[in-house]
């Protein structure tokens, strides 16, 4: 039995590992990839020089959070994806490694699972050589592998920073197909004041737009009507700016439209969630600490609604500290003492995003896409489909999976459940907030019953 | 146009097979990865219609790489190159 136990090794997970080990607390930590680092800092434990001039300080900042974790005494699982949970006190997970399933338990658990790229359905994007721009960051990150022929396409600071990094590379994306138009951009400068306290942030972004400028790399901004052509592959973006159509012949195409909290395990344990309107996202409900509606079970990191890395390791610490207090492990003029300084560093660091998210806003007809597009990757279940099984009365993203199975797919939903409820929403004139997402159940990844079986004793 | 991928490092290469095809590529590097820099791009096609899949998330969370090792299907994403795998082409290839 562990005191602690966290899953996610991200910047937050690596955080909460460490100062959790620092207050005496026993700790587990459970990740999924085979190092330390999250998908941030994917990587950053065998990061070469090389590489990490490619990837810039910001990406190094990691580093000094994977010291920290391996310093600690905390018990490190990796290669381990979770797939079921008990809550309670203790509470108990259950995860595979190597498709060896195992179980753990602890008195309090932290999930610090981060972020999804949000879906952006468009004509096309179920061709190989579409990728999300995560994905083309992880490759960098991870393997050193680039792609030569690439297209950056959508929205947001991302974009910008894989573009950089692929310039540094020697291998420049063929353009920057950007959906956002200088209308959201003065739209969001009320937002500016605000956000100068994360004034650090706004200069990063503007380094990245000068350095984009001195590789001379090529921008549109407010596209409109993307698709991706192809036949049994990725052949070219086309597109239209103001009018006039453009194409470009691409064999990768990597998209994105800003990241969305990963809510797979707090949805499945039906914890209390609210829709965040400016993030177009559902985040579990949570107190100050980062303490959900289910008692000694917290969220911190991007989980928690997208705030970045920094904030983050910030809220890793908060939850540990304050984990450490409800244990009675550390009284409250320590905890005090302890949390001041990152509650000042997450509050800078939250005061950006509305800014950003308004600089940056999701296009409606990507939240809501053609009849002919495919929202559901897995089913291949349409736009279309999914508005008609609507008005033929599916009130719900539950009803709707009895109709043609949206979201029942290996990737359960992590890639159309959003889409989903907007469309429903669309269709009965009323909010995501009402409609929700899908209920979502145990195995929280697929396994195979060989696993299953495993987990009782062979005597029986 | 087919995509290309470049890898920035060189390492030790081990022979894998894939549908049968006999590959080089660099031990010990995620699968995925590796099969996108050796030219693969098509790694399945899916249950329903058939059409051809890559991997599109890389971290695990969409299910698109999947390919077959031993009778398994698993995520090539969260996989690392050994040698002498033998890779089938993952889900119904209708």
């Amino acid at each position: 039995m562990y005191d602690l136990l966290i899953i996610g090794a991200g910047p937050a997970g690596m955080a909460a590992a460490s100062t959790a080990a620092q207050h005496g607390l026993t700790v587990a930590v459970l990740d999924e990839q085979p190092a330390p680092g999250g998908q941030i800092y994917r990587g950053i434990t065998e990061t070469g020089p090389r590489r990490a001039v490619i990837l810039g300080t910001d990406y190094l900042e990691g580093a000094a959070l994977a010291e920290g974790l391996a310093a600690s005494r905390a018990d490190v699982i990796q290669g381990a994806a979770v797939w079921d949970i008990c809550t309670g006190i203790p509470f108990t997970v259950t995860y595979s490694c190597n498709g060896a399933p195992a179980h753990l338990n602890a008195r309090a658990l932290i999930l610090a699972t981060g972020a999804l790229e949000r879906p952006v359905p468009i004509p096309g994007w179920t061709l190989p050589g579409v990728m999300t721009a995560g994905a083309g960051q992880i490759l960098l990150k991870a393997s050193g592998v680039l792609p030569e022929n690439a297209v950056l396409a959508g929205s947001g600071p991302l974009l910008y920073l894989l573009a950089v990094q692929m310039a540094r590379a020697g291998m420049p994306p063929l353009a920057l197909v950007e959906t956002q138009s200088r209308a959201d951009l003065l739209r969001a400068l009320p937002k500016l004041p605000r956000a100068l306290r994360g004034w650090r942030t706004l200069l990063k972004g503007m380094g990245l737009l000068a350095e984009l400028r001195r590789h001379g790399i090529r921008r549109y901004q407010g596209a409109k009507d993307l698709a991706v052509e192809g036949r049994d592959q990725a052949e070219a973006l086309s597109f239209s700016v103001g009018g006039t159509r453009h194409r470009i012949v691409a064999g990768t195409i990597l998209l994105h439209q800003g990241v969305v909290p990963n809510t797979q395990i707090t949805r499945a344990l039906r914890l209390d969630h609210l829709w965040h309107a400016g993030q177009r996202a559902f985040l579990p409900q949570t107190d100050d600490w980062g303490e959900t509606s289910q008692p000694f079970l917290f969220v911190a990191g991007d989980g928690a609604g997208i705030s970045g890395a920094k904030a983050a390791a910030s809220a890793g610490r908060l939850v540990v500290l304050q984990a450490a207090h409800r244990l009675g492990r550390i009284d409250s003029l320590l905890l005090e003492e302890e949390s001041t300084t990152d509650f000042r560093a997450l509050s800078a660091e939250r005061s950006v995003r509305p800014f950003l998210e308004a600089a940056y806003p999701v296009p409606a007809s990507i939240l809501k896409p053609a009849d002919t597009t495919i929202v559901c990757r897995c089913e291949e279940v349409t736009a279309g489909q999914i508005r008609g099984w609507a008005r033929a009365g599916a009130m719900g993203p539950n009803q709707l999976k009895a109709f043609g199975r949206p979201g029942m797919g290996p990737c359960q939903g992590r890639y159309c459940g959003l889409t989903t409820t907007e469309l429903l929403a669309e269709v009965h004139g009323t909010t995501p907030a009402t409609v929700g997402l899908a209920r979502l159940r145990a195995p929280l990844k697929p396994v195979t019953l060989g696993e299953l079986a495993a987990l009782h004793p062979k005597d029986d | 146009m087919k995509p290309v991928f470049r890898n920035l490092d060189d390492g030790p290469q081990v022979l894998i097979r894939f549908d049968g095809q006999e590959i080089s590529l660099p031990e010990g590097a995620n699968l995925a990865a590796a099969l996108l820099a050796a030219g693969i791009s098509r790694f399945r096609g899916t249950m329903v219609s058939g059409a051809s899949r890559g991997p599109f998330c890389m971290m695990g969370a969409c299910y698109d790489c999947l390919v077959e090792l031993d009778g398994v299907t698993r995520q090539a994403c969260q996989m690392r190159v050994e040698a002498g795998m033998d890779l089938r082409s993952g889900g119904a290839d209708v």
